[in-house]
C-alpha cells in the first residue's frame, strides 16, 4: 500500500514536471495557434541558463528559475519581432519546418558554445533529501514541482481566462481583423504573449535540467511527451494540459509498477485512443 | 630498369609510365631492400550529432599516441584520414565511409566504430577488400566473428557485466534484482551478469527492463526496493539516462538502505560523474580502466593527454581504447617487418601482447578480441570530486561470450 502511494505520488510529481514543461507550448501552439515545435529550444536556453548561473556564478537555484525565464522571455520577444511574426500566417506545414529549423539551429549553437556534454546541475540538499510526509516519503524536489506546479497552473488559468489581456489573447487569436478593428494592438500583444509563452519554456526547461539532463540535443528529445500532453488536453487550454500531464505522469507510474513488461508504452496506447476518440482533446469542448 | 621509383612519386609522368611498364615487364626485378613509404590507416568515427563526444575522446586518443610515439614505425609513416559516421543509426554511412577510405584515401589499416551496427554494416566489405578493421569501441559479443579481419582492443559488454556478476557472488551478495535497458546491450548484460553470479551460487529473484530512452524510473526501483533484494544490477546506455538513473537512485536511498548497488562501468563514465555527484557514492561498478590507475605506461600517456589538453582535462576510458588501437596498429607493423598486407598484419596481431595504460592486454589469437584486466571500483570522494577508485583486480578477462 505505502509502496502504491509513493508510486503515485512520484507520479504526480513527474506529471507536474511535464505541465511545467509544456506550458509555454500549451500558450504558443495552443493559444496563440503557431506550430510550435521550437519550444524545446527555448526550454533549453533556459537550461543552460541556469546551468551557466548555478555552475559558474554561485546563484542560489530559486534565483535562477525567475532569471532562466526572463532571459529566455526576452530571446523570445525579440526572435518574434524579427521573424516569427512573418510566419503566422502561413500555411502549418510552413510553420513546421520554420520551428523545426530554428530547434536544429539551436542545437547546433549550444553545441558550440557548451560542448556536445551533459551538464552537471546538482540541486541543494533541501531538495534532494526525502521528506517523511507521514504516509509517503518524497523528495523535496518533487514536492517542489507539485506545488509550484499547483501555483502556476492556478495563476495561468486565472491570467487567460479572468483577466482583459486573456480575453485580448482569445480575441485576436480567433479574429485578428475584428480584434484590431476595437483597437487591440495585436503586433504588441502576439509579442507578449509569445515573449511569456517562451518565457515559461525557459522555466520549465530550467526545472527539468535538475530531472532530465541538458544537452545540445534536448530540443527535440522531450518534444513528443509535450506534444502529447498538450495533443490530449486540448491545444489552447491550460487546465486541459494540466489535467492531462498529471493523468499521463500518474498513469505511466502505476502501469510501470504493475505491469513492468508494458507499462512504459500505455501511455502512448492512451494517446492513440484519445486521439481516434478526442481528436480534439479533453477540452475538445473550448475549441473554437 | 628505369632509375625513378614510382613509389616516392618524384619523378615525372612519363619517366612514372616508363618505370611502371619497366616493373611490368619484368616483376622478379623489384628492389629487395624496403623503401621510405606511408600508411594510411583510415579513421570512421561519430564526429557530430549526440554522440560526438565520445568519437572526440577516441581522436584524442590517436593524437596522444602519435605525440607519444612519433609518425613513423621503421621506414614506414603512419598518416590518419578520418571521416565521420555521425554514430549510430547511420550504419550505411560507416560502410560507406570505409570504402571512401579504402577506395579514394588507399587506406590499408581501418580503426575506429563506436557502435555496433556501424561495425557490423563495414564487416562484409572489410572481408572483400582485405583490410584489417581495428574496433576501438562497440561491445556487443558478436562483432568480430562477423569478418576474419576485425581485431577488438576496446572491450565486450559482457566482460564487464561477468566479472561483475563474479564479483557480486563472492562478496555476500545472495539475491540480486536487475533493471536494464530494452534493447540489444542491455539484454547483454543482464544474460552475462545472471550467468556469472549463478554460477557463482547466487540467485536473481527478479528484474525490469526499461525504454531505452526513459527518465522516470521510481516505479521500477519501487519493485526492486519491495523485492528485498542484497543487490541492484542495472545498465543503461549512459548520457542523460544513466545521469538520470543514478540520481533516482540517490533520491530512492538505495545504497543508503544496505542494498548494494551494480553498474557496468560505462553507466558511471568518468564523463557523467560530475553530472551524478554524490548518487555515486557507494556504487560499485566493473571497467577496464581509470585514470588513477598506476603503472608507468599510464604516467606517460596522462602526462602527454595533460600537455594536451590542459592540466586538469580528464580522458575517458575511450581516449585509451583509440590509444591501444593505434598501438596494436604499431606493434604489428614492427612484428611483420614492414610488410602491409592484411594477412601479415592480422597475424602479428593475433596473439600480441600489449602494455596499456590500463594494465597488460592481449589479443586473443582464436577470436581476435581483447583479454584484459577488469577493475571493480567504488565510487568516492577524493581530493574533493567524485570518483570510482578501485579496491580489486580480476586478471586477464576474456569474453565470456565467446569462451
Amino acid at each position: 500500500m505505502s509502496g502504491l502511494i509513493s508510486i503515485l505520488a512520484d507520479g504526480i510529481a513527474y506529471g507536474m514536471l511535464l505541465f511545467l514543461f509544456s506550458i509555454g507550448l500549451s500558450i504558443t501552439l495552443g493559444l496563440m495557434r503557431f506550430i510550435n515545435l521550437a519550444h524545446g529550444a527555448f526550454a533549453m536556453c533556459g537550461g543552460y541558463a541556469a546551468v551557466v548561473l548555478l555552475n559558474g556564478f554561485g546563484v542560489p537555484f530559486l534565483l535562477t528559475l525567475p532569471i532562466a525565464a526572463v532571459l529566455t522571455g526576452a530571446i523570445g520577444v525579440v526572435l518574434e519581432q524579427l521573424v516569427i511574426r512573418r510566419v503566422y500566417p502561413m500555411p502549418e506545414l510552413q510553420q513546421v519546418l520554420f520551428s523545426i529549423g530554428l530547434a536544429f539551429a539551436a542545437g547546433a549553437v549550444a553545441n558550440i558554445l557548451f560542448g556536445p556534454q551533459q551538464q552537471p546541475m546538482l540541486l541543494p540538499d533541501w531538495l534532494t533529501t526525502r521528506v517523511d510526509l507521514g504516509v509517503v516519503e518524497i523528495t523535496g524536489y518533487r514536492i517542489f514541482l507539485i506545488l509550484f506546479g499547483l501555483v502556476a497552473a492556478g495563476a495561468l488559468v486565472a491570467l487567460f481566462n479572468a483577466t482583459l489581456f486573456g480575453a485580448r489573447v482569445r480575441a485576436a487569436v480567433d479574429n485578428r481583423r475584428a480584434a484590431e478593428g476595437i483597437g487591440i494592438h495585436v503586433t504588441r500583444l502576439f509579442a507578449i504573449t509569445f515573449g511569456l509563452g517562451a518565457a515559461f519554456a525557459g522555466l520549465g526547461g530550467a526545472l527539468a535540467v535538475g530531472f532530465l539532463g541538458l544537452d545540445p540535443t534536448f530540443p527535440f528529445k522531450y518534444l513528443v511527451l509535450l506534444l502529447m500532453v498538450v495533443a490530449i488536453g486540448g491545444p489552447g487550454s491550460i487546465a486541459g494540459s494540466f489535467v492531462a500531464a498529471v493523468a499521463l505522469g500518474a498513469i505511466d507510474a502505476l502501469f510501470k509498477y504493475y505491469v513492468p513488461e508494458v507499462g512504459s508504452f500505455v501511455i502512448y496506447g492512451i494517446l492513440v485512443l484519445m486521439m481516434v476518440f478526442f481528436p480534439k482533446g479533453l477540452a475538445s469542448r473550448r475549441a473554437a | 630498369m628505369s632509375p625513378s621509383n614510382p613509389l616516392t612519386g618524384t619523378a615525372g609522368r612519363r619517366s612514372v609510365l616508363l618505370g611502371a611498364a619497366a616493373a611490368a615487364a619484368a616483376p622478379l626485378a623489384r628492389p629487395a631492400i624496403a623503401q621510405e613509404r606511408k600508411l594510411v590507416v583510415g579513421v570512421v568515427l561519430p564526429l557530430s550529432g549526440t554522440f560526438a563526444d565520445q568519437g572526440r575522446n577516441n581522436e584524442d586518443g590517436i593524437k596522444v599516441f602519435q605525440k607519444i610515439h612519433g609518425t613513423k614505425v621503421g621506414n614506414i609513416t603512419v598518416e590518419t584520414v578520418t571521416r565521420d559516421d555521425q554514430g549510430p543509426g547511420s550504419g550505411d554511412l560507416s560502410r560507406r565511409m570505409t570504402q571512401e577510405l579504402i577506395q579514394r584515401s588507399r587506406a590499408e589499416i581501418i580503426l575506429g566504430y563506436s557502435f555496433t551496427p556501424n561495425a557490423l554494416s563495414a564487416a562484409s566489405l572489410l572481408t572483400e577488400a582485405k583490410r584489417p578493421g581495428i574496433i576501438i569501441n562497440a561491445a556487443t559479443s558478436i562483432i568480430t566473428e562477423r569478418s576474419p579481419y576485425f581485431a577488438r582492443v576496446s572491450m565486450t559488454l559482457p566482460q564487464l557485466a561477468a566479472s561483475l556478476g563474479t564479483w557480486a557472488a563472492k562478496n555476500g551478495v545472495k539475491t540480486v534484482y536487475t533493471i536494464v535497458s530494452d534493447y540489444g546491450p542491455g539484454l547483454d548484460a543482464e544474460t552475462w551478469f545472471t550467468k556469472a553470479f549463478e554460477a557463482g551460487g547466487g540467485k536473481v529473484i527478479g528484474g525490469a527492463r526499461t525504454p531505452v530512452a526513459g527518465m522516470e524510473y521510481s516505479p521500477f526501483l519501487q519493485r526492486a526496493v519491495e523485492a528485498r533484494p542484497d543487490g541492484l544490477f542495472s545498465f543503461s546506455p549512459g548520457g542523460d539516462v544513466s545521469v538520470a538513473f543514478m540520481k533516482q537512485t540517490k533520491e530512492r536511498n538505495i545504497v543508503g538502505s544496505g542494498i548494494k548497488l551494480m553498474v557496468t562501468g560505462d553507466v558511471v563514465d568518468d564523463n557523467l560523474v560530475p553530472a551524478m555527484g554524490d548518487a555515486l557514492d557507494g556504487v560499485v561498478s566493473a571497467l577496464h580502466y581509470q585514470v588513477e590507475l598506476d603503472n608507468a605506461e599510464n604516467k606517460r600517456f596522462l602526462e602527454a593527454f595533460r600537455e594536451m589538453s590542459g592540466p586538469n582535462a580528464m580522458p575517458s576510458y575511450r581516449t585509451v581504447q583509440a590509444y591501444d588501437g593505434m598501438a596494436l596498429i604499431y606493434h604489428a607493423l614492427q612484428q611483420t617487418g614492414g610488410k602491409t598486407d592484411a594477412e601479415s598484419i592480422m597475424n602479428a596481431i593475433k596473439g600480441a601482447r600489449l602494455n596499456s595504460p590500463r594494465g597488460p592486454i592481449m589479443i586473443d589469437p582464436a577470436t581476435r578480441d581483447i583479454v584484459q584486466n577488469i577493475y571493480i571500483r567504488r565510487g568516492q570522494r577524493k581530493d574533493g570530486r567524485w570518483a570510482n577508485i578501485a579496491f580489486e583486480t580480476i586478471e586477464g578477462v576474456k569474453d565470456p561470450a565467446k569462451a
